[in-house]
């Protein structure tokens, strides 16, 4: 048997083993083909979804609707999906009585969940059941149960159903109470982004319907599901071994006078709202096929909130290029004038800009935000723990990004109950609260602003080791800088030519390259040749030292404001940038520790960083290549030169 | 959203990150339904192109018209097709008379693995619409493949991206997790990864798809005056046709409705033993 582990239904497939599986009627041999009607054993006859000819000739496109019932093991998950599918009637006749029946003759005690293994065992496959989903339909709508295995071991299965699902039962025992799976179920809920939760207490009949056990659990399972963020639509006290406030009213509890299960499921919405959110389009690819005649230029991604229309002025964040939607692309239908959330989508745009995958495209107004420190939730399902020191990468939207653990600020632990400040590291099924800090400026939404930005899987080595949402910005150093210069990106006047169209007939892309290193490792003497050597190649290449700046646009600030003079310099170097040159410079006057600050400021631009220096030790993070003091500038610059042409070449696809 | 525009959705969305990730990506076309419609979201997904390869196995015991409908459309959507082969095994005389379970290891897993992995030699479709013998031969490192999950128990316990290791083999018991639209795009060098954007779909949604889109579907699945048509295609000496007058989608759509026998209760292989799908497949058989 191999569908155990996998599926997770291992409370389910040991009953089933022993019982309940009508045996000899099961397997494919005894459906015989080519045929629909004569059946030997009577019990395919029978079979669910048996809908008669005039119901499937209406055909309507009925509404779907993808939900998880999560718990504790033994709390009463595949009961209470038994049930369900035997009070909605999907079962077909005599199904119920088949089991009972096996069970008598075997002398064991009916069990509801022996229904789903029978189900399951006869292939019915795609009516009412399969190893992971099971279904059921209401008045309302036809629904799709993921399942989720309770167990602690099948985690990584459970968060994957999960994650599906548009809404969840959450399944707790009256006479257990709140175990920790209830909490960390609730936790993972919340993380996952399922905010329609209804919570089932089940086994009411082995208390005695009491009604103030019911409250207790409600007021303690209340408080800690508002601590996580979801505040489920209801609380529910069933029986779903003797069908209590399943799908109908309870004689025993005649106190409660809310909705039963189904009602409550039936009372989910789909999908709120996403549209009405600011658009968020993360892009997805860029395609230019120049084949079969279409030589388009599209930008792919799906609209993951908000709305897009032809027309539309558009930013990408982080890189902060603007350009306007000319035209929505689809294949074999009407080009549409505007695409909204949900919907995978292809845009044309005015001006030609260089995107990367990753870049989320939003109105001018209402964009992601954009740093490199991230307050988040997350789970850990990695065979190695999460710790700091080490570098992970984040899939947040379409973008990847290397991160580290910057700060731990809460653990909540696999194997206790409690949490703890003090863990250093995140271990397998952990769940935690901390600072991720990313390598590169990324684009974000906080998760409960908007879903699809807003939360992330965490990649370690070749694996999805973990996944969470952003709770909030937390500012770096540069965190100003980089909404001043967004800002003024947004709003930059601009004449005719575009920065596509000045490249091209410049005959290249503007470029900065910078220079770190010591003082006296020969930085200038390179930065000098090069400039001569592209001025030579016919680049408009020029060098600026800091020193120049500083004795005409700062000189009426103070010497000793490092953050004025790097910013004037920056801003300086921008305009140069936007003028389509190729600047040469060195840090020598305005300090080493400032090209990532500088790289904030001229962006979307891109520096070149060259450091001087005897090894890597001394490397300033994300340099570009390193030479030894004292280079031979000839050779060095023979180098810069062959990775500023890789550059470009990749910036001209 | 209709479920039918979410299915879609997801297929696209699927089959644009298959194409960003993975440098040597194929799909597999069997000329059934599944991944005719499959085809056909590709379509979708990258405005009318198909920028990768299409594979397809030839076992020699096709229905004849399925190979003209092969090209035909390979032709006319500008499709690049390589077609792969057990030559060996068919010049030995393999047929399903030595064993249906014999038979479809050869023909198919064996051949589907080697055509795969280039160590085979495979056809190539030129662009003036003509088989030759490809030369360089690459092995591809993430395969397309229309499986759904309702097919039978064991596809529906696969992921959206699922890992295949360098035998081909299936960890069923230790699949990565999947989390919202995130999949596991980073392998080990020597791993595959087959790809499945209709993991979701049912067969229902696949006509009411097909009906939809009108998408250009064989007409071997459509009752052409004799009373019969096919629900599944594979072989010719091993699929049966089902007693059907259905002519059109609509049609399909209406018996498909009503019906409680499983769809491949025509293929003779499946009825051979009881977890032959499930042994097929974790060896590599679609
Ligand atoms: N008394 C009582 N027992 C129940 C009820 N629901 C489930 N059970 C029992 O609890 C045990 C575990 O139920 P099961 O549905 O298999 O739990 P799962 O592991 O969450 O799927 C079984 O023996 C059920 O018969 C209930 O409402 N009342």
């Amino acid at each position: 048997m191999t569908g155990q582990n996998t599926t997770g239904h291992s409370a389910r497939a040991d009953k089933a083993e022993s019982s309940a599986t009508p045996s000899g009627a099961t397997g494919p041999s005894t459906i015989a083909p080519s045929t629909t009607g004569s059946s030997t054993t009577g019990s395919s006859a029978t079979g669910p979804g048996a809908a008669g000819p005039s119901e499937a000739e209406v055909a309507p496109l009925r509404e779907t609707m993808q939900i998880v019932i999560v718990g504790h093991v033994d709390h009463g998950k595949s009961t209470l999906v038994g049930r369900l599918l035997a009070d909605t009637g999907v079962l077909g006749e005599g199904k119920l009585e088949k089991v009972q029946a096996t069970c008598r003759r075997q002398g064991k005690q009916f069990e509801y969940a022996f229904l789903l293994d029978a189900l399951e065992a006869e292939q019915d496959q795609g009516i009412t059941i399969d190893a992971a989903r099971v279904f059921f339909r209401t008045d309302k709508r036809d629904y799709i149960i993921i399942d989720a295995p309770g167990h602690i071991e099948f985690l990584k299965n459970m968060v994957t159903g999960a994650a599906r699902a548009e809404a969840a039962v959450l399944i707790i025992d009256a006479k257990e109470g709140v175990r920790e799976n209830s909490r960390r179920h609730g936790y993972l809920l919340s993380m996952l982004g399922i905010r329609q939760v209804v919570v089932v207490v089940n086994k009411m009949d082995l208390v005695g319907y009491d009604r103030q056990i019911f409250d207790s659990i409600v007021a303690e399972y209340r408080a800690f599901l508002d601590e996580v963020g979801i505040k489920p639509r209801c609380f529910i006290p069933i029986s779903a071994r003797e069908g209590d406030l399943v799908a109908g009213p309870s004689k025993a509890m005649a106190w409660y006078d809310g909705p039963d299960v189904l009602a409550a499921v039936d009372g989910f919405g789909k999908q709120p709202g996403r549209v009405d959110q600011p658009l968020r389009m993360p892009v997805q690819d860029v395609y230019k096929w120049n084949a079969r005649g279409d030589d388009r230029r599209i930008v792919a991604g799906r609209v993951e909130s908000g709305r897009v229309a032809v027309g539309d002025r558009v930013v990408f964040s982080p890189s902060n290029k603007t350009s306007t939607v000319a035209s929505i692309e689809v294949f074999s239908a009407e080009p549409p004038t505007q695409v909204q959330a949900g919907f995978s989508a292809g845009v044309t745009l005015t001006e030609q800009l260089f995107l990367e995958r990753g870049e989320i495209m939003s109105h001018l107004r209402d964009g992601p935000q954009v740093g490199t420190r991230l307050r988040v939730n997350l789970f850990w399902l990695g065979k190695l723990p999460l710790e700091p020191g080490r570098s992970y990468k984040l899939k947040l939207g379409t973008s990847q990004t290397e991160v580290q653990v910057d700060a731990i600020h809460r653990v909540l632990d696999a194997s206790a109950l409690g949490s703890s400040v003090d863990k250093k590291r995140v271990d397998r099924h952990d769940v935690a609260d901390l600072v991720l800090r990313s390598r590169n400026p990324i684009a974000f939404d906080r998760s409960e602003q908007i879903e699809g930005t807003g939360r992330f899987v965490i990649v370690d080595g070749y694996d999805i080791a973990g996944g969470g949402i952003v709770r909030e910005l937390v500012p770096d150093e540069n965190q100003q800088l980089r909404l001043e210069s967004r800002i003024r990106n947004i709003e930059w006047v601009r004449g005719d030519i575009t920065v596509a169209q000045r490249s091209e007939l410049m005959g290249h892309p503007a470029s900065m390259v910078m220079f770190t290193g010591d003082a006296g490792v020969g930085k200038h003497a390179v930065a000098r040749v090069l400039e001569r050597t592209l001025v030579e190649d016919g680049v408009h290449a020029y060098l600026l030292d800091g020193k120049n700046v500083f004795l005409g646009v700062t000189s009426d600030i103070d010497l000793d404001d490092r953050d004025a003079l790097v910013r004037r310099f920056g801003e300086v170097v921008y305009l140069f940038l936007d003028a389509g040159t190729v600047v040469v410079s060195t840090t020598n006057v305005i300090g080493l520790s400032d090209h990532r600050t500088l790289q904030t400021l001229v962006a979307p631009f891109k520096m070149l960083v060259v450091h001087l220096g005897p090894d890597a030790e001394g490397m300033p993070e994300g340099a570009d290549l390193r030479l030894d003091p004292g280079a031979e500038p000839r050779e060095a610059v023979a180098q810069i030169k062959a990775l500023l042409a890789q550059r470009s070449r990749l910036r001209s696809h | 959203m209709a479920h039918l525009d979410e299915l879609e959705e997801q297929g696209v969305y699927i089959f644009r990150e298959a194409y960003k990730h993975f440098k040597q990506l194929c799909m597999l076309w069997s000329i059934g339904k599944d991944s005719t419609v499959l085809l056909w979201l590709a379509r979708k997904a990258f405005f009318g192109h198909v920028p990768f390869p299409l594979v397809h196995i030839d076992t020699s015991y096709k229905v004849p018209s399925m190979i003209t409908y092969r090209d035909e459309l390979a032709r006319r959507w500008g499709l690049q097709m390589v077609v792969g082969q057990n030559r060996q095994a068919l010049a030995e005389g393999m047929n399903h008379t030595r064993g249906r379970l014999t038979c479809c290891r050869a023909l198919k897993t064996d051949a589907l693995r080697h055509t795969l992995d280039g160590s085979w030699p495979r056809k190539r479709m030129g662009p003036d619409g003509v088989y030759y013998e490809e030369q360089d031969r690459e092995p591809f490192t993430g395969v397309i493949v229309g499986a759904r999950a309702d097919e039978e128990g064991s596809r529906s316990k696969e992921r959206y991206f699922s890992p295949r290791d360098h035998n081909s083999d299936w960890d069923i018991a230790d699949q990565p997790p999947e989390l919202w639209n995130q999949f596991k795009t980073d392998f080990a060098p020597g791993t595959h990864v087959r790809i499945h954007p209709l993991l979701d779909w049912t067969e229902i949604n696949i006509w009411e798809y097909i009906q939809k889109e009108n998408v250009p579907i064989i007409d071997l699945y459509f009752d052409r005056g004799q009373g019969t048509r096919y629900r599944s295609l594979g072989c010719e000496t091993c699929t049966g046709t089902i007693p059907s007058t259905a002519k059109t989608t609509q049609e399909i759509l209406v018996e498909l409705r009503a019906t409680k026998v499983p769809e491949r209760a025509g293929r003779a292989q499946d009825q051979e033993d009881t977890y032959a799908m499930e042994k097929l497949r974790r060896e590599g058989y679609m």
